[in-house]
């Protein structure tokens, strides 16, 4: 019998409130699949279970909030079988509370709620929310994200498809989700630069052939698969992690971890000075077109405040792209306990010199904010350097 | 050109990219992108609305030209499939 228990989802996060149960006892779960959604600084996160089995029993009620660590469910890793298995001898960890609905002072369950009929189409609880809002049935859309999964596109496609009815607009953040994100912000950031020894690098790059490329490529493609100028710069920043791992990973305890796994990090502004950074999962080895598809879910999901716990958890460096709003150039302030952030300006069409030659080319700011406890200059050197040299290759990325 | 009847899935299409817009309180020869915060990811996918809306191909060379909500629907009534019944192969 495992707990599944009250994650952390971030470095300064102590308690969560569980919102919404997706599961309910019986119910058969797979490693990875979102189980139940906590209200969290960052807004509404859809928590994944990392151990597939049975669902048991649900341990706390929606509406509580309990401290991380929490059991929250217990889940039976073994096949489900006719006998009913033992619950009584839940363990309960010192200092939480008893694992109990009825130990919960708000423990009334709420019968009106109906637990969702865990279809087995895979989407997100925003896509499925947008889904029933729209009277649009799930099982009939067809998911284009690169596991099967159903996106807030693809139930919107659906519904323009079935009828012109317009989408609801997504009810904006609360003020006081805003002011709690901020106070997010506000721990993380002095906690940064508190702790970590930031030393800053930045370079210049032309990115004519990457442009002129990705142009010719996006004229061959209807407009459903173009893509932007951000997927090859995260692509190259990805590559360019390989080469320089000093980069990828976490400060914990006194030491560097690296990681192997490149889950970048991609900066996204809310509405009302909200900001998060969640995950673009083992973004080296995508694609482009699968780059920009993991983009564009991740963006539209942070939006309306559905991200996934791996997503928030797993960044192990971040890219920060405000050349939307013109800026020249970023001085990034590092996430820890991550090591090391990537910023881009606006790319901007300056006088350059080539081969003794003047001439005008798209010229991108490129900076790295790096931990000087795991990299030196040196090498994060060699890690713009590289970035620089990959964007030359576009068509290799 | 009458583009009153595209007006309406424009705005469709926009307010699925930036749902806290009012689009009375547009100002039609103002760049959108001036007057509501959204990216290059989001006007990507406004421009996909509308191609789904309405069915326009959009080649991306002609994105500068579409920067005012006047400036996409003059575009855009120059663009859509002829009207013209009977004719029409599609």
């Amino acid at each position: 019998m495992a707990e599944f228990r009250m994650p952390s989802l971030g470095a300064d996060m102590e308690t969560g409130k569980l919102a919404q149960w997706l599961v309910k006892p019986g119910d058969r779960v797979a490693r990875g699949d979102i189980v139940a959604v906590v209200e969290t600084q960052k807004g509404a996160i859809d928590v994944e279970i990392f151990e597939g089995g049975v669902v048991q029993q649900i341990l706390v009620p929606e509406g509580s909030e309990v401290p991380v660590g929490t059991p929250l469910a217990l889940v039976d890793g073994a096949v489900p079988s006719a006998s009913a298995p033992p619950v009584a001898a839940a363990p309960s960890l010192p200092g939480t509370p008893a694992p109990s609905a009825a130990a919960s002072p708000a423990a009334v369950p709420a019968p009106a709620a109906p637990v969702p009929a865990a279809p087995r189409v895979r989407a997100s609880p925003a896509a499925r929310r947008l889904a029933a809002e729209l009277a649009v049935d799930l099982a009939t859309v067809r998911g284009t994200r690169l596991d099967g999964a159903v996106t807030l596109d693809d139930v919107r496609a659906a519904a323009a498809a079935k009828a012109p009815a317009p989408a609801p607009a997504p009810v904006p953040a609360a003020e006081d989700r805003a002011a709690a994100m901020r106070a997010a912000i506000a721990a993380a950031m002095s906690r940064s630069k508190r702790e970590i020894p930031h030393y800053y690098l930045g370079t210049k790059i032309d990115l004519k052939r990457a442009l002129d490329w990705l142009e010719a490529e996006n004229r061959k493609r209807p407009i459903t698969e173009r893509l932007l100028p951000a997927v090859l710069l995260l692509k190259a920043v990805a590559l360019a992690v390989r080469e320089v791992p000093e980069t990828n990973g976490f400060w914990v305890d006194g030491a560097f971890r690296p990681s192997t796994p490149v889950h970048l990090g991609v900066a996204i502004s809310l509405p009302h000075g909200g900001l998060v950074a969640p995950a673009i999962h083992d973004a080296d080895g995508l694609s482009l077109d699968a780059l920009m598809a993991a983009l564009r879910d991740v963006v539209e999901r942070a939006r309306v405040g559905r991200l996934r716990s791996s997503e928030v958890t797993d960044p192990t460096i971040t890219v920060t792209n405000l050349g939307e709003q013109g800026v020249g150039t970023v001085y990034g302030v590092i996430y820890p306990p991550q090591v090391a952030l990537v910023g881009f300006g606006a790319v901007v069409e300056r006088p350059w010199a080539v081969g003794g030659l003047l001439g005008v080319r798209p010229i991108v700011s490129a900076t790295l904010s790096a931990d000087h406890r795991a990299s030196v200059g040196h090498r994060g050197a060699r890690f713009l350097a590289a970035i620089d040299r990959l964007l030359q290759e576009p068509e290799k990325l | 050109m009458n583009t009153d009847d595209l007006r309406p899935a424009v705005l469709r299409a926009l307010r699925r990219v930036a749902p806290e817009a009012d689009p009375d309180a547009l100002d039609p020869d103002v760049a959108l992108r001036e007057q509501l915060d959204i990216d290059s990811m989001d006007f990507l996918n406004f421009l996909i609305g509308i191609h789904r809306e309405l069915g326009v191909e959009i080649p991306e060379a002609d994105y500068p030209r579409l920067t005012t909500l006047d400036q996409i629907l003059a575009y855009l009534g120059e663009r859509r499939p002829a009207p013209a019944p009977g004719l029409a192969g599609g």
